[in-house]
């Protein structure tokens, strides 16, 4: 009798009861949403559980949704039992003002960069973590470049012409008023003065 | 002149002014061991490392950021650079998730020629990973004789897809041509070549006494400490585990061939070589396997290279201008205007390394939500420092060459 | 006793540079003959930091052979060699590194920006990726490519022999080279 995806369900619902929502199984990998404060719980309980033996961290990682107030970020663990053979995946949500949540450095030794990967794209704080600073991106960045209200590319550089790549430009040819003059002609059709007769 | 007063004109520093007895050595981004860009500030006392600290994200490319722009098969050429030396295993598991995304099943002919493809990717990878330990113990000639059978595998990948190292091969559900007559032979001439090649170059390292001394006992690591580190792959494979996603989660009809995963006891840089070998070996089974099904093939099954997978799949050009739905789908394809199935879906193959994961996250638009590349050599290269303490510099450094660490897949 | 030579027996007439010649001596200009010397004899560095580093190895293996053309000794220390090419991405965090590397090369000094990602940010018009090394070091020759063939990085060195052998002896002291540096910010 190997573990099935029912049988994870069923001895997580008996230890952590109401606690644990959403149930799901896209494409037959077992998912569900843990609160914060229990994600380094359900991990200890997932590793040292005799039967269930999700002793291997096969990923670590956040993902912005800003649509849902309050809960922008989740940080997603993916575990996987070796000798059974069956994943899990679980989802602890965070508010972007305080994205506080306990480390999972101590259990798995796997989870240091990953945790400080994640704080460098999205700026999770990791209560507890040995050296929770930058890793991929310039230590003197200053914000958290993965989130969606930042753009992919630099905005400091002038050899690209954004009109060209399809994206920026200051104009929507009529429809948007120019803030600083308050005209809704685009500059280049608007008659100067100085133009020579 | 006796040594005391020798030493009565030599300045004495005040006591305690030196504190720091160990010196700190930068072994920098730029270095001709490190086959990448990545930072080792090393404490060494004298020759023995006390610890070691990595600074990675000189090629941090932003891949996941670029990729939440991009429609699924735009993202092909992004998933190459990854691990750069076996460009193929990344491009067919990126495939693989989007097929799992759409529910799309590919043929059996499909597969096997997946399968002679990712295999002769991860042949050029340990081929490269062996030799680079070769060059970093000083020897040589084993790296220049493997480069040429990479050059037979490189024209092999020029056949099918057109371009060399980041190849791009493969479609959404299949390939984007068949694989012709000429692709074939050069198959044939690499199976009849390179076992012979191979030998020699196991020859020149496997009972090498010098390379033996050099590599065992340099960075052992057990099986414990590397799962819990996160190692996957031929190193874990190393230290005893045998874990191999193409055994345990098969993709692509690995399971219709028979293949053994070599495993090692103790997990140091000379096990690490020796399973690399050993699975080239192993490699070259499969291939030799698959590409006897393919032949099975006859008639009009032979002239089949992919699903049909309308909305992602570019329709041939002759159907484009002749019929109506070709022509909406090649409009819609190249707009960029197909929208993909909701869906969270995780699906991980073995590449050169280990477990390459894909974590897609769609909300049902034409490009990810969220893409998130599991990428081994991050995960794995924490454990530099617990492998090299107490380490002598050299050794450090045939540690680093043979945990294969591609600084592409590393920083992502 | 010599094997029958079946390849390469076509024999190529190197022209020598324009010289007033005598008998056992022939005069030129000194540009020529030091041109002639250094371009036949580049001690390349490989700055290689991605994909297109790989094409490197495989343009300085035996396929295409990168040491018929005086390079066979490459170097890593940037005190030591004339060419900088520099194959791969380099991203924003390796940009001092990448100057730091340029200015400690003694003069004369080429570099040469190989693959897409080094001319221009290649593919990747992110935040983090230097958008074409000529942000911070003068170039010489770009090689397009992603990566670009080995038979286009023999193309670039060639023309870097060419750059080299007819360069004038007064160029790196001129003032126009020192406006170039300054506008570099290197002094």
């Amino acid at each position: 009798m190997g573990l099935t995806n029912e049988h994870v369900q069923q001895r997580l619902q008996e230890k952590f009861g109401e606690t644990l929502t959403d149930f799901q199984e896209p494409y037959g990998f077992l998912t569900f949403t843990a609160p914060k404060e229990l994600n380094l719980k359900v991990l200890h309980f997932l590793y040292d559980d005799a039967e269930l033996r999700f002793q291997f961290l096969t990923d670590l990682t956040a993902v912005h949704y800003p649509d849902r107030t309050g809960e922008e970020l989740a940080v997603v663990y993916h575990v996987h039992n070796l000798v059974d053979n069956i994943r899990l995946r679980f989802k602890v949500f965070i508010n972007i003002e305080t994205p506080d949540v306990f480390t999972a450095t101590n259990l798995y030794a796997s989870a240091n960069w990953m945790e400080r990967e994640t704080y460098d794209f999205y700026g999770v704080n990791f209560v507890g973590h040995p050296d929770l600073r930058r890793i991929l991106n310039v230590d003197e960045m200053d914000y958290f470049p993965m989130r969606k209200e930042y753009p992919l590319e630099d905005e400091t550089r002038i050899d690209k012409d954004d009109e060209m790549f399809g994206r920026g430009g200051h104009y929507d040819y009529g429809n948007t008023t120019d803030e600083a003059t308050g005209s809704t002609v685009p500059e280049s059709e608007q008659q100067k003065d100085t133009y020579p007769v | 002149m006796s040594l005391p007063e020798l030493h009565k004109n030599h300045v004495r520093l005040p006591d305690g002014s030196i504190e720091k007895t160990t010196t700190t050595l930068n072994l920098g981004p730029t270095h001709p061991a490190t086959h990448g860009v990545f930072q080792n500030i090393l404490e060494l006392d004298g020759e023995r490392i006390v610890s070691a600290e990595q600074t990675v994200g000189y090629i941090h490319r932003a891949f996941e950021k670029i990729a939440e722009r991009r429609p699924l098969y735009q993202i092909t050429p992004l998933t190459d650079r990854l691990n750069y030396c076996s460009s193929p295993i990344n491009n067919m598991g990126w495939h693989l998730t989007c097929e799992k995304l759409l529910g799309v099943k590919t043929p059996k002919r499909v597969d096997y020629l997946r399968i002679i493809i990712m295999e002769l990717a991860r042949i050029s990878d340990h081929l490269i990973c062996n030799s680079v330990i070769g060059v970093d113990t000083g020897a040589f000639t084993g790296f220049l004789y493997v480069m040429q059978q990479r050059e037979l595998i490189y024209e092999i990948y020029e056949e099918v897809c057109g371009s060399r190292l980041t190849t791009n091969i493969g479609r959404i559900g299949g390939f984007e041509r068949n694989f012709n007559d000429i692709a074939f032979r050069k198959l044939e001439q690499f199976l009849e070549e390179y076992p012979k090649v191979l030998k020699e170059f196991e020859n020149l390292f496997k009972r090498n006494r010098i390379f033996m001394e050099r590599t065992i006992g340099a960075g052992p690591i057990s099986a414990d400490r590397a799962l819990n580190y996160g190692f996957t792959g031929p190193n874990l494979r190393a230290a005893g585990v045998d874990y191999d996603v193409r055994v345990h989660a098969p993709y692509s009809s690995y399971e219709d061939f028979e293949f053994n995963i070599p495993v090692g006891k103790t997990g140091d840089s000379y096990d690490r070589f020796l399973v690399r070998n050993d699975e080239m070996w192993e490699s070259l089974k499969i291939i030799r396997a698959a590409y006897q099904k393919v032949q099975e093939f006859k008639g009009a099954e032979a002239e089949v290279f992919h699903a049909d997978v309308p909305e992602y799949y570019l329709p041939q050009k002759k159907d484009v201008y002749t019929k109506m739905e070709a022509l909406i789908y090649h409009f819609k394809i190249i707009m960029g205007e197909i929208d993909m199935p909701a869906g969270e879906v995780y699906h991980a193959v073995e590449g050169g390394n280990g477990e390459l994961g894909f974590y897609l996250i769609s909300d049902g638009g034409r490009a990810p939500f969220r893409l998130h590349f599991r990428r081994p050599c991050f995960i794995y290269y924490q454990a530099y420092s617990e492998l090299t303490k107490g380490a002598m510099l050299s050794d450090a450094i045939i540690v680093m060459s043979s945990l294969n660490l591609i600084a592409g897949e590393m920083d992502g | 006793m010599a094997r029958p030579v079946r390849f390469n027996i076509k024999e190529k007439e190197l022209e020598s540079p324009a010289s007033y010649m005598g008998e056992g001596f022939s005069a030129t200009k000194l540009e020529e003959v030091i041109g002639l010397a250094r371009k036949n004899s580049i001690w390349p560095l490989p700055f290689a930091t991605s994909c297109c580093g790989i094409e490197f190895m495989a343009t300085m293996g035996s396929h295409y052979d990168l040491s018929r053309f005086g390079s066979e000794r490459l170097g890593f220390s940037p005190r030591q060699c004339d060419l900088l090419m520099v194959m791969g991405t380099i991203a924003k965090k390796m940009a001092p590194v990448l100057k730091q590397v340029y200015l400690q090369m003694a003069e004369p000094r080429w570099v040469m920006a190989v693959g897409a990602c080094a001319c221009s940010g290649g593919i990747f018009d992110s935040y983090s990726v230097l958008q074409g090394i000529d942000q911070v070091i003068p170039v010489d020759v770009y090689v397009p490519g992603c990566p670009p063939r080995p038979e286009a990085i023999i193309d670039g060195v060639m023309r870097i022999q060419d750059l080299v052998g007819k360069e004038e002896l007064r160029r790196r002291g001129s003032d126009r080279y020192k406006e170039l540096m300054i506008s570099y910010g290197i002094q």
